[in-house]
């Protein structure tokens, strides 16, 4: 007599396999599973590092006709178009960003109802209050209530899960082949959603457009983000939307790990003071603008720089004027010792602080508006903010190019149905979140509007694959 | 540079959340560190002494362990405002119970019980302890209650001066760089509020959380009943008090009294609350219990608990045998509790209180940076 083989799992069936675990993964579980279909989400990342990038938010942009005890105030949809219009300089579907604003009016009751919690902004974010719905506790708060609501109705929710195969066949949709710790198995479903995001956190893929100088980048969120989901549906056909060369990408402190520092990486002092590179060389207007319009320029001018790294420089007056960050300043009594902390030529780097502080223009400091406190007769001038650095101790943080996403995803309808190359809708693949964000953010970035694309779309892709079920 | 080794644990700590902020809405924690860019030894005893250990931040911080930030502030607020007892205790020679505190607590309990069960042996005829229940007097005739007053008063004099004393350390060292002052008296009264409806210990509105991550925790709930039976009690020992001395009348009460009523709603509300609070602990996350702060915490509401149960078995069985008996547990336990309170969890109410009332008046006036000699 032979042995039994071991009893073999049987491959899963489900009406609807959503991949991915973050914000508009979960709204089309629940949707879904609303709507009577079984669900099953297969999240690649273990249980404490569920959700991707949405651990790392704490706001959703919506819009609303009148404030309420957290939104002190309306955001028409009118504003919110303009507001969108502005950061994308019209980069978007406008059929699509239409229907994100106008379905983003509804998001306020829908997240309180499955359990997600608001609070009103207090320090920092005050300027966002009227606009953004603020998580209490942030996004994995957030998190929590969503996986809660979608555990108790009943939602399968596997962790360490991920998606290694997708069999599709002219668009349609027939199994997963996923891993985890179960083994290897075979998901068969009768639609399915992405949700799996973008692929910041793919140094080879970003190294297409980027070249080495990828090596020194840095992800702020998950490094689950590899695009693994969105390179198979891509390679099945669909039509990719976005530019795949860009990506959202700011100027963090370089000592943050590599993955997952999130917002405590940040650094909100470059109107403060000039940024040099590993030359001794300013590159660019520190204070072209205000700092919110600016930040996400400075990720690319960084990048553009030898080895991607660079100094903020800033004396004593400027200390504890910005945002706190996670780790100190590098401090020196005098510039020379503070460029031999920093690795940096000492002389090279006091002369550069030299010129600029020569140039100076003295006028009414202000950073409420655009103050005249300027450089005269240097290339890149500083056009506002401009103080001399000339009181110790002098101060540096160094910066690298932080990614927080990519813009290149799949193009969507407006049931978050995926569009195969041609035009056609898929029968029953959909995508929700920043794997489809493209559609609409194009380019730029607008506080809260990620979580805003992932819950409108992840609520119409879940209520589209219940519907294609349900068929 | 910061005292203590966890002092400088929950700076790193408390540095990285002023970096992020995002659990800004969930208690009084953060809204106080986010009110100063750093951070000195007497400012993390301030905060730790905030904190009311929901839980909240910790299922809610993108940052707690595995993620190499290691954020685990309930935990750390913990071991740190254990350790700030300690430093706070008067006299300073009597710091060190904290760090044995479960134990030395027990011990002094037991010897406290044993000392009533001798002494009223040795003081009163062979046999009275069994047979006292009978005696007009009641539990007078097995000790007077002048003989009560002698002992309890001075002691009771004693623990409410020492640890006027402690909040007097605590206040200083929370005011050592960065001062408040101003609106005391409505800072006061928001301190009352907060403190007696626990405000803090809900998570901003979502709950505390206990044994897993859920908000589904009972604690608030066993605290008001503990903290508010325990009020009850006292209110009943204060009435016998005033009734004694100022209208002459003599226990025992009829059960219909006041000394009565309120004693025997207090007991059983502090019975249960204690016993709730009990277990909740067992079955607390072991990733929020710092280890070190284990015993002192068990054997404070076991104290109470044991005050609460022989408060009210004397009560029930105060016409049986075993009257003499509970009399003496019940004397000792509630003796051991009065000389102890000044060292053991007790005091946490007292600076947490403190806390809150500095905080109420940062809110209103702001910190003043101190101008150092």
């Amino acid at each position: 007599m032979t042995a039994q083989p071991q009893a073999v799992q049987t491959d899963p069936r489900v009406d609807v396999l959503v991949i991915g675990g973050g914000n508009a993964a979960l709204c089309a579980a629940i949707e879904a599973r609303r709507q009577g279909a079984t669900v099953l989400v297969v999240e690649a990342a273990p249980k404490f590092y569920r959700g991707g990038n949405t651990r790392h938010t704490r706001n959703l942009r919506c819009a609303h006709d009148e404030g309420n005890e957290i939104l002190t105030g309306p955001y028409p949809e009118d504003e919110f178009w303009d507001d969108l219009m502005r950061v994308t300089g019209g980069e978007t579907d406008p059929e699509l960003a239409r229907l994100t604003i106008a379905e983003s009016k509804d998001l306020w009751d829908w997240m309180n109802g499955v359990g997600v919690r608001f609070q009103q902004p207090l320090g920092g974010t005050l300027n966002l209050g009227r606009t953004n719905a603020f998580f209490l506790g942030g996004g994995r708060a957030m998190l929590n209530a969503l996986y809660d609501t979608a555990e108790k109705m009943g939602v399968e929710i596997r962790y360490d899960t991920s998606a290694t195969a997708l069999d599709i066949e002219d668009g349609f949709f027939k199994s997963a082949v996923i891993e985890g710790p179960d083994g290897q198995q075979t998901v068969h479903a009768r639609a399915l959603v992405t949700a799996a995001g973008g692929f910041e956190a793919n140094i080879e893929w970003l190294k297409e457009y980027w070249g080495e100088r990828a090596e020194n980048f840095l992800i702020r969120g998950t490094p689950n983000n590899r695009g693994t989901i969105l390179r198979m549906l891509l390679d099945a056909g669909v039509e990719p939307v976005g530019d795949p060369t860009q990506c959202h990408a700011v100027a963090i402190d370089a000592r943050s790990p590599q993955f997952d520092g999130g917002i405590v990486t940040r650094l909100d002092c470059i109107i403060f003071g000039v940024v040099l590179n590993n030359r001794c060389e300013r590159f660019y207007d520190e204070g072209e603008d205000f700092w919110p319009k600016r930040y996400a320029i400075w990720g690319r001018l960084v990048a553009d720089q030898p080895d991607q790294i660079a100094w903020i420089v800033f004396d004593e007056k400027a200390a504890g004027r910005f945002m706190p960050s996670v780790y100190p300043a590098i401090s020196a009594p005098s510039l020379e010792e503070l460029a031999e902390k920093l690795g940096l030529d000492p002389s090279a780097f006091a002369a550069e602080i030299g010129r600029f502080n020569a140039a100076v223009v003295d006028g009414e400091f202000n950073t409420e508006i655009h103050d005249d406190c300027r450089t005269e007769g240097i290339t890149p001038p500083k056009s506002h903010w401009a103080r001399r650095i000339d009181q110790a101790p002098f101060h540096a943080y160094p910066v690298r190019p932080g990614i927080t996403f990519t813009y290149l995803g799949t193009r969507v309808n407006r049931e978050a149905r995926v569009l195969m190359q041609g035009g056609r809708p898929s029968a029953n693949i959909y995508a929700a979140g920043e794997i489809m964000a493209g559609n609409v953010l194009g380019r730029g970035y607008l506080a809260g509007i990620g979580m805003t694309i992932g819950a409108v779309f992840g609520r119409l892709a879940g209520e589209g694959a219940a519907r294609h079920v349900g068929n | 540079m910061l005292g203590t080794e966890l002092q400088q644990e929950a700076e790193r700590q408390i540095t990285i959340c002023n970096a992020c902020r995002y659990c800004e809405g969930i208690c009084a924690v953060f809204p106080a560190l986010q009110m100063q860019r750093s951070f000195a030894a007497g400012d993390i005893d301030y905060f730790a002494n905030l904190c009311h250990d929901c839980g909240a931040c910790y299922h809610d911080c993108q940052f707690s362990p595995p993620h190499e930030f290691a954020i685990n502030l309930p935990k750390t607020l913990a071991a740190v405002r254990q350790e700030s007892y300690g430093h706070y205790a008067w006299p300073a020679a009597l710091a060190p119970v904290f760090a044995r505190n479960g134990l030395i607590i027990a011990v002094i309990a037991a010897l406290s019980v044993t000392g009533f069960l001798a002494g009223m042996i040795a003081w009163n005829a062979p046999g009275a302890l069994f047979s006292a229940h009978t005696s007009p007097e009641g539990f007078y005739a097995l000790m007077s209650h002048n003989a009560m007053v002698g002992l309890f008063g001075p002691v009771f004099l004693f623990s409410i001066f020492a640890m006027l004393m402690g909040l007097r350390n605590f206040w200083r060292d929370a005011n050592a760089v960065r001062m408040v002052e101003g609106a005391a008296p409505a800072s006061l009264w928001q301190a009352v509020k907060d403190a007696g409806s626990l405000r803090y210990l809900d998570g901003g509105g979502a709950g505390c959380f206990n044994e897993d991550d859920k908000p589904e925790d009972k604690r608030r709930l066993y605290h008001h009943l503990t903290f508010y039976g325990f009020l009850l009690c006292f209110a009943a020992t204060s009435v016998g008090t005033i009734y004694h001395y100022g209208f002459g009348r003599v226990a025992p009460y009829a059960w219909w009294d006041l000394p009565q009523m309120l004693g025997t709603v207090g007991g059983f509300m502090l019975a249960a609350g204690t016993g709730g609070l009990m277990a909740a602990k067992k079955r607390r996350l072991p990733d929020l219990v710092a280890p070190e702060t284990r015993g002192m915490a068990m054997a404070f509401i076991l104290m109470l608990h044991l005050t609460a149960v022989t408060g009210l078995g004397l009560h029930i069985l105060g016409g049986t045998p075993a009257m003499g008996l509970l009399l003496a547990l019940h004397l000792g336990v509630v003796f051991a509790l009065f000389l102890t309170m000044p060292y053991g969890k007790f005091v946490h109410g007292l600076y947490r209180f403190a806390a809150l009332v500095r905080l109420a008046m940062a809110k209103r006036t702001g910190l003043k940076t101190r101008v150092m000699a």
